[in-house]
């Protein structure tokens, strides 16, 4: 590293480094979210097969987001782009849907 | 630097009472604030590749809700071995990318190296896997156009083609990005080997690491969407 630069430590970026227990863990959870989505896939709950799939994934996504991003030890600006891309996601999904689940002429 | 100045004058002195680290741009007050702007930028990028993918996924959403039988049947000509072993590899890589930017954080360079070839590794390992599954669906005629066969259920073909459509693009365009990480991941091996990173200066790693993160994410979603759909109820 460039230590011939002399430049004031109190201006380093505030770090946060993550216990490797942590990473650990996550990468656990993760790993045993996907036997049990693909365990799930194998018996059948009947209407409850999607949601469960559905939550299983967003769990996943939500700890990778939080602790792998770091999103956890961030700024709270950047928790508001972090949730508003979200926000934005559903309005997409909410939206669209209310359009085609409500064509009660068409039968699906 | 020299004293003089093009016109003549005698130069401003520098503002700051002491020097830049190497890596700090100009209009940043410090590294800092130099971290937060690219951390804040890289998740506005994201948030307009949750939208890309978003836009994809709520087309699938809603074929998936038209035609249920033929998106179950569609599903079950799927690897779901090969899917299942594909989402591990991609996990394994994000734990090894955020185990790169940890050791960057820590001053590691040889780890640090070492952690980004692994990502390196076992992301060339899913695309490979992934190679393998294109190869099989292509000469079953699982590629739609004109030379698609499927012919179990004819009356549902044409949905199954569709659905087979949206796992090309979606699997595609997640193929891509990986493709591009790949690149991003030797460019930050480069610069992590030539001992760029530290304590004070190890952004270029994490956000790296927030865009490979968000490609497992979208794999996340993707491999029950397209592997593991239930048999709705037909029989």
């Amino acid at each position: 590293m460039a230590d011939e630069h002399d430049y004031a430590p109190a201006h380093a970026p505030h770090i946060h480094v993550t216990p490797m227990w942590i990473y650990i863990a996550v990468f656990l959870a993760l790993a045993v979210g996907t036997l049990l989505t693909w365990w799930v896939s194998t018996i059948d709950l009947g209407w409850m097969n999607t949601p469960i799939a559905l939550l299983i994934a967003t769990i996943k996504a939500v700890l990778v987001i939080l602790f792998f991003m770091h999103v956890i030890h961030s700024t709270r600006l950047t928790w508001v782009v972090v949730i508003a891309s979200f926000l934005w996601l559903g309005v997409l999904f909410v939206l669209t849907f209310a359009d085609y689940l409500t064509r009660i002429w068409q039968i699906y | 630097m020299s004293d003089i100045t093009l016109d003549g004058t005698a130069p401003v002195p520098h503002a700051e009472p002491h020097a830049h680290h190497p890596f700090l741009q100009h209009h940043f007050e410090d590294l800092g604030q130099q971290h937060e702007a690219s951390t804040l930028g890289m998740w506005m990028f994201l948030s307009t590749e949750i939208l890309f993918f978003g836009g994809v996924l709520c087309a699938y959403w809603i074929y998936r809700v038209m035609y249920p039988e033929a998106w179950a049947l569609a599903a079950e000509q799927q690897n779901k071995l090969f899917g299942g072993i594909n989402t591990i590899v991609l996990i394994i890589s994000s734990l090894t990318m955020a185990l790169a930017v940890r050791n960057a954080q820590l001053g590691r360079r040889k780890a640090t190296v070492g952690m980004l070839f692994a990502t390196l590794v076992f992301g060339s390992t899913f695309l490979a896997i992934k190679s393998i599954e294109y190869w099989q669906h292509y000469h079953e005629g699982l590629f739609p156009g004109i030379h698609f066969t499927w012919n179990e259920v004819p009356a549902l073909a044409p949905k199954v083609q569709l659905f087979m459509t949206f796992y090309w693009s979606m699997t595609g365009l997640h193929a891509l990005h990986m493709v591009i990480g790949a690149g991003l991941l030797l460019w930050m091996m480069m610069r992590a080997w030539r001992g760029d990173f530290g304590p004070e200066y190890y952004g270029p790693v994490e956000i790296m690491g927030l865009y490979w993160h968000f490609v497992d994410i979208v794999w996340i979603f993707l491999f029950p969407f397209l592997y593991l759909i239930h048999g709705v109820h037909h029989g």
